[in-house]
């Protein structure tokens, strides 16, 4: 099979596989939202509410796609697939499994794995700021200018936090990460790491109680106000691939990838992998149940001086560690 | 300090955190209403409905009382005499025309706090939805209960009270109604509907 | 071969566009263009760290800035300001410096006796020119003093822009503010005491 097939067929199974994760995780986080809030959640459309997406899509495809007056026209449509084109990109490098030879499941493997998925990371911001200017309202202007501070902010604290992680595994290549972790998980000697990782994770995919950059009851919905149709979709679905993006980087990086824990590993590498995200995708929507958001001063001032120096820490005292133990 | 040692205390955050998990498996309250109905206190202030004599003859003696009290301008009423050969109220008058404007209506009860006769009344129901806004005016075909659809005691024969007292209005309601029931289809599929939620309401709490 | 061209092409097209755009936000949005093609053409000479860095410093983070500032400053859909055209006047000389000077470029760099092409790799494996590993071995062996050297004229930078951005203070108004300090100190102080 030549090589450009391969990447294809790969990629389309991949998509499609997304895709429904996002519906599912969209429609789980409903749900589960509704049970924290002694509600049942979205229950009509299908037996337990399971065509909602279905529903929700054909109804964002059937609005109006509304363009503000004022709105710079190119750049205004350009962002949401900004937004999409990093959310989904990150994908063709991150491995969901092994087969029993070596062989990762992954479309492409890149040496340098975690460092190209930290660099689409960084252009993800992108669309959301390039979004909120475009639409030029006052709202998604606040909101983008939050969003932009807020990344560049958290995205240092998070890139500290796998350093800890590199030393330890002695690669950057995230199936090899993997493999260094096959006798115990790196969430044990990287515990802080973790900690940090989880937090700034929350912070750059702009969940609550990060979540300043859509904060409904200040800024309405942030830098996608102005959007509508299946453009507010696509910022949608983007949202939701991100999360579920920093919920298998934490599966990788921390929790062993596909390693079976407590040597279950009659249930395959591949499901372990899902069931780790599911559980991560899970927290991230109990924490949004939970905590309300950050005022923004604080949200800087515990970025800067409370993550970022304990990062740092973590990240010296690994490194004279792992000098010192070899 | 004392704000900064509650911003950063995991304590807290794992606290809520334990909270709202177990909120996860409590029973919970939600009614799924169209497929599962409650009823409503007896006294509930919904749909307006005129009442009938247990002969069949009209409460309503076209005195327009309720029309004057109502604070919403809601109800019509243009009263005409009764004919020797056929009498449609017991007294010397009838409404010739009753119409209420549901949409005007603000449900206050003062009609039928007003009615001398206890002839208009508000029942429990309130699914009046509709497309236009010419059907929310209802006349007297809508409001009158058929002859067959059972009555409540006249006002003479009934113990205590004074005509027009909120307890025997209460009473009036709950003798017929939602409770007894009749299955009626005059106002068609909104009853049928009731009847049903009613039904699945007397099964024991059947929660989703 | 056919891939250089085309990213070369590319590259120059945006670079173009980063200058003549009549808004500031097209200018960077074909400054990131441009960016991320030049990523492309590093991976292309199997230099992937640098492909990587590239993304992650100039585009995740500088031109992130860029975006903040023109929002921030509120340039809001405006084009920049129009003056009074000068390039007319200077087209010339301009265009002659700008020959003269591709053409030494032309000129060193096809007299430079390049050493024999590394081995490069295909792409993902460690331990070829321009992995991870091997460019780290090279920054902190051989390379390292340039890379420190670089770490503080950065770090001079930084206390630069401190120093002359940080507001300058006489001796009356920073006596004033600490006892501010100590005052709000106090305060805090006693209501802590009393809650």
């Amino acid at each position: 099979m030549p090589l450009w097939l391969e990447v294809l067929i790969k990629s389309v199974i991949l998509l499609f596989v997304v895709v429904t994760s996002f519906a599912y995780a969209m429609l789980a986080e409903r749900k589960i939202l509704g049970w924290m809030q002694l509600r049942p959640g979205p229950n009509r459309v299908g037996p337990w509410g399971l065509l909602q997406p279905a529903a929700d899509a054909a109804k964002l495809m059937l609005k109006e796609d509304l363009t503000p007056e004022t709105a710079d026209p190119l750049l205004y449509k350009l962002a949401p697939f900004i937004s999409l084109l990093t959310a989904f990109s990150v994908y063709a490098i991150i491995p969901f499994g092994a087969s029993a030879s070596g062989q990762t499941w992954a479309i492409g493997n890149v040496n340098a794995g975690i460092l190209l998925i930290l660099a689409i990371g960084s252009l993800g911001v992108y669309g959301i700021c390039l979004g909120g200017w475009a639409s030029g309202s006052k709202y998604p202007l606040l909101g983008s200018v939050r969003s932009t501070a807020q990344m560049i902010s958290y995205e240092l604290a998070m890139s500290l936090s796998f350093v800890g992680v590199l030393i330890l595994a002695g690669t950057t290549s995230l199936d090899g990460i993997v493999n260094a972790q096959a006798r115990w998980w790196f969430v044990l000697p990287q515990f802080v790491g973790c900690m940090i990782y989880v937090i700034t994770a929350v912070a750059e995919t702009n969940r609550a109680p990060f979540d300043l950059v859509e904060a409904e009851t200040e800024l309405v919905a942030g830098f996608h106000t102005e959007y509508s149709g299946l453009r507010f979709g696509l910022f949608f679905i983007a949202e939701y691939v991100n999360m579920l993006t920093v919920s298998c980087i934490a599966t990788l990086l921390f929790f062993g990838g596909w390693n079976a824990p407590l040597h279950l590993t009659f249930i395959p590498g591949v499901a372990w992998f899902v069931i780790k995200v599911a559980c991560f995708m899970f927290f991230y929507m109990w924490l949004r149940a939970t905590l309300p958001r950050l005022r923004y001063d604080r949200l800087m001032a515990f970025g800067w001086k409370i993550l970022l120096p304990l990062a740092t820490l973590n990240l010296v005292v690994t490194a004279i560690v792992v000098a010192y133990t070899g | 300090m004392a704000s900064r040692k509650h911003l950063y205390n995991p304590g807290a955050i794992l606290k809520g955190l334990s909270i709202t998990f177990g909120f996860m498996f409590r029973k919970r309250p939600t009614i799924p209403y169209p497929s599962l109905k409650k009823q409503h206190s007896p006294r509930f202030h919904g749909l307006h409905e005129l009442r009938r004599y247990a002969d069949g003859k009209e409460r309503c003696i076209g005195c327009e009382l309720c029309s004057s009290v109502c604070p919403a301008n809601a109800i019509t009423v243009i009263g005409a005499e009764n004919s020797p050969d056929d009498r449609r109220s017991p007294g010397e008058r009838y409404a010739a025309r009753y119409e209420i404007d549901e949409l005007r209506c603000i449900f206050c009860g003062m009609c039928e706090e007003a009615c001398p006769t206890d002839a208009i009344v508000l029942t429990p129901r309130f699914e009046m939805a509709d497309y236009r806004r010419g059907s929310f005016i209802y006349d007297k075909d809508r409001l009158l209960v058929p002859p067959d659809a059972g009555v409540g005691m006249p006002p003479d024969d009934r113990p205590g009270g004074i005509p027009g007292d909120l307890g025997r209005v209460a009473e009036i309601k709950s003798t017929t109604d939602v409770d007894t029931g009749y299955s009626a289809t005059w106002r068609g599929e909104i009853l049928k509907t009731q009847h049903e939620g009613l039904a699945i309401l007397k099964k024991p709490e059947a929660q989703e | 071969m056919i891939a250089f061209w085309v990213l070369a092409a590319m590259l120059i097209a945006s670079a173009v566009w980063t200058i003549v755009a009549k808004k500031p936000v097209y200018s960077v949005v074909a400054l990131l263009l441009n960016f991320a093609t030049l990523a492309v053409l590093y991976v292309t000479l199997s230099a992937e760290f640098l492909a990587v860095i590239q993304i992650i410093v100039y585009s995740g983070a500088i031109l992130v800035l860029f975006v903040f500032v023109i929002a921030l400053l509120g340039s809001g859909v405006a084009p920049f300001p129009t003056g009074p055209n000068r390039l007319p006047k200077i087209w010339l000389p301009a265009g002659l410096f700008t020959l003269a000077a591709f053409g030494f470029l032309i000129y060193a760099v096809s007299n430079v006796k390049m050493a024999a092409a590394p081995a490069t790799g295909a792409v993902g494996n460690a331990n070829v020119f321009g992995s991870v590993a091997d460019f780290g071995k090279a920054l902190f062996t051989v390379q390292l003093l340039p890379f420190e050297a670089t770490g503080l004229v950065l770090m001079v930078a930084v206390i630069g822009v401190i120093t002359l951005g940080g507001e300058q203070m006489s001796d009356a108004e920073a006596q004033q503010s600490r006892m501010r300090a100590d005052r709000a100190v106090r305060e805090a102080i006693l209501r802590e005491g009393k809650g």
